[in-house]
């Protein structure tokens, strides 16, 4: 690797390749949430029977993950690249390593193994099959064969691809801080661009969050994906879904929720994303 | 005869899941060849991270032709029975064979070509395989009934002899077509025949047979190892996941930072294992070396030093880690995390952590200060400075031993000052990334903030045993601790009634009474079972009622005396707040009514409990569970110490001769007794003892001579019983032997003179009370 890509351009080459196999490529969703599989165009657009390839940067934010800039590896705000395939394609892995040379991963000097990951998504009521993905021992990848998604089984299989973009590009940059990494090629790094942000957020997310607020949003966002669902419109309905499940892990990220209630609060999103996902299959004639 | 070689190519199989695979495989196939009467010479199976395989030896080339006989009826039965027999088979008449008066119907079945039984076979194995997990994939799966796999399937070879045996299934056709190594050999293979399989695969980087994976993997790494200096840490499992995970593995050395060997080498050892899949290395002096061996899948052209480096990376992110939370955790003193304690719910019917670690801690000190955990420096301190295991340990420093000259009173404190402390690293960091860390860090924490080294020990230490087999411990305050924990945690779930059933015991209550056993047993401990038992049940009963009262109402707490130990009067206390007008709860509430009635049950639970847990425990010991019986029966003898030195006496005497003899005896005695339903005790006993001790009559010579035996026996054996001498009372037992037999020989019990017939029964009855004063010889088989 003579002169390994930018954060920026990364992206770009994956754009690129993905396009290049059939996928529409898609913006990030305007709205905060914990992992790309939020994405409606991954929840939503998984279930059915429809063809769905698309492609698409999502940042993801986990507050709790937050180190005020600290820490090398850890981030409450970073990049995920989301690949989902309707139906999965027979040679998905093939595809997935072709990207991986693409953005100048030398396979033949690394050692990229697929190594036992079974996902799933409580708060989504979704589950998997699949790999955590290994470079030289780090994981770069996860992927997943969608098994059921909102609680119903998926016909056909959806393959979903998620690219930890910053720790990709930690490895193919070879820095050892993220706040190191090229974002283009003039001199702008990640830290330029993120590190004030991580300060900022982790101090909010952490301390500053009015509690009483965030308790409050929830029990609204939740009556209001209640009150979507009742009206016939489950991609509203699931926005609120997303938005309870953020306000959540805020919640989560200022101690204020005991373990007992955790679990109630999981199964509350849940219940929301999967009423959500429900009137969606209704909505599209899609026999439960 | 010709070979079958079947290979299942798929997308990457767990690695823990390929030995049971190959386990199915060869059980499913030896299963559908049976079923066509085939059988294989051999079977060898194969597992790679990308393909399943099996190796079938010499099969014939067809099964045997069979003739299936049928039996009807006979000659001269009526015509109707001939004719339903006839419509069964589908037969005429003259098609039947007559055989000694009777019809048969003789089907005559062609041998097949054990080919086409392979073609059948193959697809039936396929959709009936066990995986622990398995997914549907592809266009396939718009419907939920599409073929199940581990992963998705790509590609079937099956070849009898050199013959593509033709198989179709879920849109994959069989071939002789298989692939290389992902990356050195992309591109197809053709196999020739199961002959050809092993050798063309290893020529194309994949190394089929896991043995010799596993084998590569040992070698290269204890190597790898030596040339640095250094000796490898064994570890079997990690051994056999690497080799599960690679088709070609290549183990490579790296070092990682020294400043990283100041965390705990348990925490290194399991950052590297667990997460990383490494293997750690030992330097000469044995201390844990900065040092990692990974495993690729790849022979990289410049001999992994890309890869080696990579994987230091990952490490050194992850030991930071660990290290950051190390650090901030040694801040910390333990006793500040109690708070964090009460938040974590231990079980919503029995309070939370914090409530457990109260329990265990009361009951740590009440078992030193009942004498029951005494300070025994005669004993040897095995189990002090293990590390992970028995076959992995890495050194760590161990605390001086406990000073044996301390008292009662001192050992008290440490045990519950240890009990207090004993759950507080289940919130720090490294334990909440680690959880199997427990007890370990907490150790290590102690022994940083200066607690006593055996205090810091017992932390440490304090959930050994964790099964058979598992160091036990034997210093006492850890003993103390470690057998509080588990007294709890059985009386806590048996109080509420959460008892195991079958195969269900989710809160590992057999372990934790397995590990109670082997810490008494260990240590020989006197422990009244029932006595500890209710203090147990007690304690969490007070507990249970004190939620039940801040629930209520803050100030009716103090209602609860705090000091009151007995089970009795803490019901008495719930059950008076019962009545209390104030308290609104009624008797029919039902989480209070229904913690009545199961805490009331959970002593006499236990013991049963314990017993059939003692008997599973022994029997693998070698001691015959109707002994246990025969000792349990006497009733009261909960003192396991006790229980089991009598069991062994009993085992010993019992495969005498004088013990074979007097076995037959008493069993002769007391089926007599049993038929005249003479009771041992209870109405009708008086007399017969009356009877047996002032004969009216004058006794025969060998009578006599019993009653004189047992005026002998009788208290030589309840003497030694009460010096807890076994072998003294088999040994005065074994002197009523000959006197019985020639009782027996002799005289005559169903006299025709009533009374004689009584004074007999009752001499009987004086034999079968004298046995009873060691055990219940009728629960003794043989």
């Amino acid at each position: 690797m003579t002169n390994p890509l930018s954060f920026q351009r990364m992206i770009l080459t994956l754009h690129d390749y993905w396009s290049d196999h059939g996928c529409l490529i898609l913006q990030p969703y305007d709205m905060e949430m914990g992992a790309g599989t939020f994405h409606p165009a991954t929840t939503l657009r998984a279930l059915g029977p429809d063809t769905w390839n698309a492609a698409f940067v999502q940042p993801c934010r986990r507050p709790t993950d937050g180190r005020y800039g600290e820490n090398p590896n850890r981030l409450q705000h970073y990049y995920q690249y989301q690949v989902i395939l309707k139906p999965s394609p027979p040679d998905l892995q093939d595809l997935y390593l072709g990207s991986l040379a693409a953005i100048g991963v030398d396979m033949n000097l690394h050692d990229i193994r697929f190594v036992e990951d079974d996902w799933e998504s409580p708060t989504l009521g979704a589950w998997g099959l699949g790999w955590e993905v290994w470079c030289d021992g780090m994981e770069v990848t996860q992927f997943t064969y969608f098994q059921q998604m909102g609680g119903f089984d998926m016909k056909p299989v959806a393959g979903e691809l998620t690219y930890g973009l910053e720790r990709l590009a930690m490895y193919i940059q070879d820095v050892d801080n993220v706040y190191d990494l090229k974002f283009n090629d003039a001199g702008v790094s990640y830290g330029d661009v993120f590190l004030e942000n991580e300060r900022q957020m982790s101090t909010w997310n952490f301390e500053v969050a009015d509690t009483d607020t965030l308790f409050d949003q929830f029990r609204k966002s939740a009556a209001e994906c209640e009150n979507c669902l009742s009206r016939g419109l489950p991609i509203p309905a699931y926005e609120q879904a997303i938005k309870a499940s953020h306000t959540f892990n805020l919640l989560q990220a200022r101690g204020v929720i005991s373990v007992a209630e955790r679990q109630a609060y999981i199964g509350r999103v849940r219940d929301l994303a999967k009423g959500a996902c429900g009137a969606w299959m209704e909505k599209n004639g899609w026999a439960v | 005869m010709t070979d079958f070689l079947l290979e299942l190519r798929s997308e990457e199989i767990p690695a823990r899941m390929q030995d049971k695979a190959r386990d199915d495989l060869a059980r499913l196939f030896t299963a559908e060849l049976a079923k066509s009467g085939l059988s294989a010479a051999a079977i060898v199976t194969y597992a790679t991270p990308r393909r399943l395989a099996l190796i079938a030896r010499d099969l014939p080339p067809e099964t045997l032709a069979v003739s299936e006989e049928v039996k009807g009826p006979k000659t001269s039965a009526p015509p109707q029975a001939l004719d339903g027999f006839l419509r069964k088979t589908g037969l005429t008449r003259d098609q039947l064979v007559e055989r000694d008066g009777i019809f048969f119907a003789v089907t005559e079945k062609p041998g097949r070509a054990t080919a086409s039984v392979l073609a059948e076979a193959i697809p039936a194995i396929i959709r009936a395989f066990p995986w622990p997990k398995s997914m549907r994939w592809g266009a396939a799966s718009t419907s939920t009934e599409s073929l199940r796999w581990v992963r998705p399937l790509h590609g079937i070879v099956a070849l009898l002899g050199e013959t593509i045996v033709p198989i179709e299934i879920a849109g994959i056709t069989s071939s002789a077509t298989t692939y290389g190594h992902r990356f050195h050999h992309p591109g197809p293979i053709t196999i020739g025949s199961a002959a050809d399989y092993v050798e063309k695969l290893r020529a194309c980087h994949v190394i089929i047979d896991q043995a010799e994976r596993q084998s590569i993997i040992a070698l290269g790494a204890t190597m790898a190892a030596a040339k640095a200096g250094l000796t490898l840490v064994r570890d079997e499992g990690l051994l056999i996941e690497n080799a599960g995970l690679a088709e070609w593995p290549v183990p490579l050395l790296g070092r990682f930072d020294e400043q990283f060997l100041a965390v705990p080498p348990e925490v290194i050892q399991l950052t590297a294992r667990v997460n990383q899949k490494y293997f750690v290395c030992r330097d000469a002096a044995g201390n844990l070396a900065n040092a990692f061996v990974c495993t690729a899948n790849i022979d990289a052209h410049d001999d992994g030093a890309k890869i080696v480096e990579g994987n230091r990376k990952v490490l050194a992110a992850r030991l930071a880690d660990a290290r950051f939370f190390y650090d901030t955790d040694l801040k910390v003193p333990l006793d500040d995390l109690h708070p964090k304690l009460e938040k974590i719910v231990f079980h919503e019917r029995l309070g939370t952590v914090a409530d457990k670690v109260d329990r265990v801690a009361k009951l740590a000190r009440w078992l030193v200060e009942e004498g029951i955990v005494t300070q025994s420096p005669s004993r040897s301190r095995e189990g002090l400075g293990e590390g992970l295991s028995a076959n992995e340990a890495l050194s760590v420093t161990s605390p001086p031993p406990t000073p044996p000259a301390s008292g009662r009173g001192e050992l008290a404190a440490q045990a519950e000052r240890a009990a207090r402390l004993a759950k507080a690293d289940l919130v720090t960091g490294m334990v909440g990334e680690f959880p199997e860390l427990q007890g370990l860090m907490g150790g290590y924490y102690a022994a940083a903030q200066g607690e006593d080294p055996a205090v810091a020990a017992a932390i440490r230490d304090h959930y050994k045993p964790v099964g058979q087999g598992d160091d036990v411990p034997t210093d006492p305050v850890t003993v103390a601790v470690s057998l509080a924990d588990k007294l709890d945690t059985v009386a806590s779930f048996f109080a509420i009634g959460e008892l195991p059933t079958g195969s269900k015991d989710p809160f590992a209550l057999r372990r934790a009474a397995l590990g109670i056993l082997l810490l008494i047993e260990r240590s020989s401990l006197r422990l009244r079972l029932h006595q500890a038992f209710d203090f147990a049940v007690g304690e969490v009963a007070q507990s249970f009622g004190y939620t039940v009262a801040m629930r209520i109402g803050g100030d009716l707490a103090a209602v609860f005396d705090k000091t009151a130990r007995d089970f009795a009067s803490t019901r008495e206390l719930i059950q008076s707040l019962l009545h209390d007008e104030r308290v609104g709860v009624h008797e029919d509430n039902p989480v209070v009514s229904a913690f009545l009635e199961s805490s009331n049950r959970a002593t006499p639970a236990l013991l049963s409990f314990f017993a059939d847990r003692l008997k599973v425990q022994q029997r693998e010991a070698g001691v015959r569970h109707d002994l246990i019986d025969a000792v349990f029966a006497l009733g009261g003898e909960d003192d396991l110490v006790r229980l089991l030195a009598r069991v062994r006496a009993l085992q010993a005497f019992v495969t005498t001769e004088d013990g074979t003899n007097l076995l037959a005896g008493y069993k002769r005695a007391a089926n007599i007794l049993k038929k005249e339903n003479v009771a041992l005790a209870g109405e009708g006993a008086a007399p017969l003892a009356a009877a047996a001790s002032t004969p009216f009559y004058t006794p025969e010579p060998a009578e006599a001579a019993l009653h004189a035996a047992l005026d002998a026996a009788e208290p030589a054996a309840a003497d030694a019983v009460a010096q807890e001498d076994f072998e003294a009372a088999m040994a005065a037992l074994a002197t009523l032997r000959a006197p019985i037999d020639a009782f027996f020989d002799a005289v005559t019990v169903n006299d025709v003179d009533p009374d004689k017939r009584i004074a007999r029964l009752a001499l009987l009855a004086r034999v079968r009370a004298a046995v009873h004063t060691v055990a219940d010889f009728s629960k003794i088989e043989g």
